[in-house]
């Protein structure tokens, strides 16, 4: 097992032995934004391709296999060429706020995205109040995608920005529901202090029946959230072009659509950090040669792997289901999902108070 | 130190769309016609502002929210120390989860859920 605490204690004293105090944690944040960046980058790259492949897969098609070996090279090309588009000023818009829209939308993604725990110490930002610190940041994604269609003007990206608000704020709820229900099990909100926990046992074991019902209901809510299929009212291309960026063009477009896959990585991230065990190994009590053998692959390996897994679990549904009416989606959430989440929440209250849990 | 980073992250990220964005600027071609800056709704010429009164249907629901999202707000330090607190955590939480599902039930009687 690789400690990355160590390196990272490692580094600091190197710096601070080189570096007057100040400038040493100037470097530090330096090297760390950069880090984050570019992991975040490489991860959008990795879930665009991945998109692609898995959803050829599952229409019988090939997918990208011309630019680069196995098409491995076409999203870079895509990149490049959206980097390479002109950006078109329109005219009736509100100019400031349609400039602030992929900032805010960007932003919150980021900053979600570095409270993810990778590995052991591969952490960037782990406060004591760690998942309502993700739900918070999470939740003005939304701010963004509701400026950009308003400051647009134009019909189509107003109506899929409310629909976005509605659809998005709505299921905010029963995630924070499920992700309560986990921290009642857990009784803790540090990601990192949550993921040690797991140690003894990943919790949707250890919380069987609730913890499974609040894993269901948070990958549906997850979905809604990402604004993916079959909840993509907000951007539901035979109705509305595009919903709330038809307006973008070029890179301003390639952020919504990289915040988009990103969101999607993180709402799996943040899924098998809370109840797949993150980075800790799979263990079965009692098999003592398989426990070993599990603890000699590395961390990081298997939170990759498990939110892989559930990234794919999403992609599954994205290209299965039809997409629902809006008023479908509200139903189902607030006639549904809300009422089930608290139901759910008290059923895990009670199993603990009795010390029912595994 | 983890405001330090937070701080950091914020901006990282404006800096990072901010480059790329001047980037983009910077090499990409610009050529200016007078329809380019048309609103885009499918070539026919726009009719009037977007910025209206819309749908009060989905101010409902922003409403609903407000209410349930203040109640998990409260709810986290609670769940914090359900392990502690044990029975005393129950019965205050079924009480304070009572009058949530009664206005949640209210708002589904009052037909606030239904699309109209």
């Amino acid at each position: 097992m690789i400690d990355f605490s160590s390196i990272n204690s490692t580094i600091d004293s190197y710096l601070h032995s080189v570096l007057p105090a100040q400038v040493a944690t100037l470097v530090e944040c330096a090297i760390i934004a950069v880090c984050a960046i570019v992991a975040y980058l490489a991860f959008a790259i990795v879930m665009i391709f991945m998109e692609r492949k898995v959803c050829a897969a599952f229409q019988c098609r090939l997918g990208p296999t011309r630019v680069g070996f196995w098409g491995l090279l076409q999203v870079f090309a895509d990149v490049f060429k959206m980097l390479i588009k002109e950006i078109i000023d329109i005219k009736n818009s509100d100019w400031a706020l349609y400039t602030l829209a992929p900032f805010l939308v960007i932003m919150s993604s980021i900053i979600t995205f570095s409270c993810l725990p990778f590995d052991n110490g591969l952490q960037v930002l782990d406060f004591n109040i760690g998942v309502f610190f993700i739900m918070a940041a999470s939740s003005f994604g939304v701010l963004g995608i509701l400026l950009a269609g308003w400051s647009s003007n134009n019909k189509f990206a107003m109506i899929g920005a409310i629909r976005s608000g509605g659809q998005m704020i709505s299921y905010e709820l029963s995630m924070s529901l499920c992700i309560l229900t986990l921290v009642v099990l857990s009784g803790t909100m540090q990601v990192s202090e949550i993921v040690e926990m797991q140690r003894g046992g990943w919790f949707i074991i250890r919380g069987h029946i609730p913890a499974v019902i609040a894993f269901i209901i948070y990958l549906i809510a997850g979905n809604a959230e990402t604004n993916r299929a079959p909840f993509d009212l907000p951007e539901a291309e035979s109705e509305l072009t595009a919903g709330f960026h038809t307006e973008y063009s070029g890179m301003g477009f390639g952020f919504f659509y990289v915040a988009e896959f990103m969101n999607m990585f993180i709402i799996a991230g943040i899924a098998s950090t809370l109840f797949l065990g993150g980075w800790t190994p799979f263990y079965i009590p009692g098999l003592e040669g398989f426990n070993e053998a599990m603890e000699w692959i590395p961390g990081f390996v298997w939170f990759l792997g498990k939110t892989l897994f559930v990234v794919w679990l999403l992609m599954w549904v994205r290209w299965t289901f039809p997409r629902l009416r809006i008023d479908q989606v509200l139903v189902l959430e607030w006639k549904y999902l809300v009422p089930i989440g608290l139901l759910n929440l008290l059923i895990m209250t009670v199993c603990v108070v009795m010390g029912w849990t595994l | 130190m983890d405001l330090v980073l937070l701080f950091t992250m914020i901006i990282a990220s404006v800096l990072f769309v901010g480059v790329a964005m001047l980037i983009t600027r910077w090499i990409s071609p610009r050529t200016y016609n007078r329809f380019k800056g048309e609103t885009y709704e499918c070539g026919i010429p726009t009719q009037g502002s977007t910025w209206i009164h819309f749908r009060t249907g989905y101010y409902l629901f922003a409403i609903l929210f407000l209410m349930f999202d203040i109640e998990a707000i409260f709810l986290f330090p609670w769940a914090t120390i359900v392990q502690e607190l044990g029975m005393k955590a129950l019965v205050g939480v079924l009480f304070f989860l009572s009058f949530l599902i009664l206005g949640l039930a209210y708002a589904w009687r009052k037909k606030a859920l239904e699309w109209k």
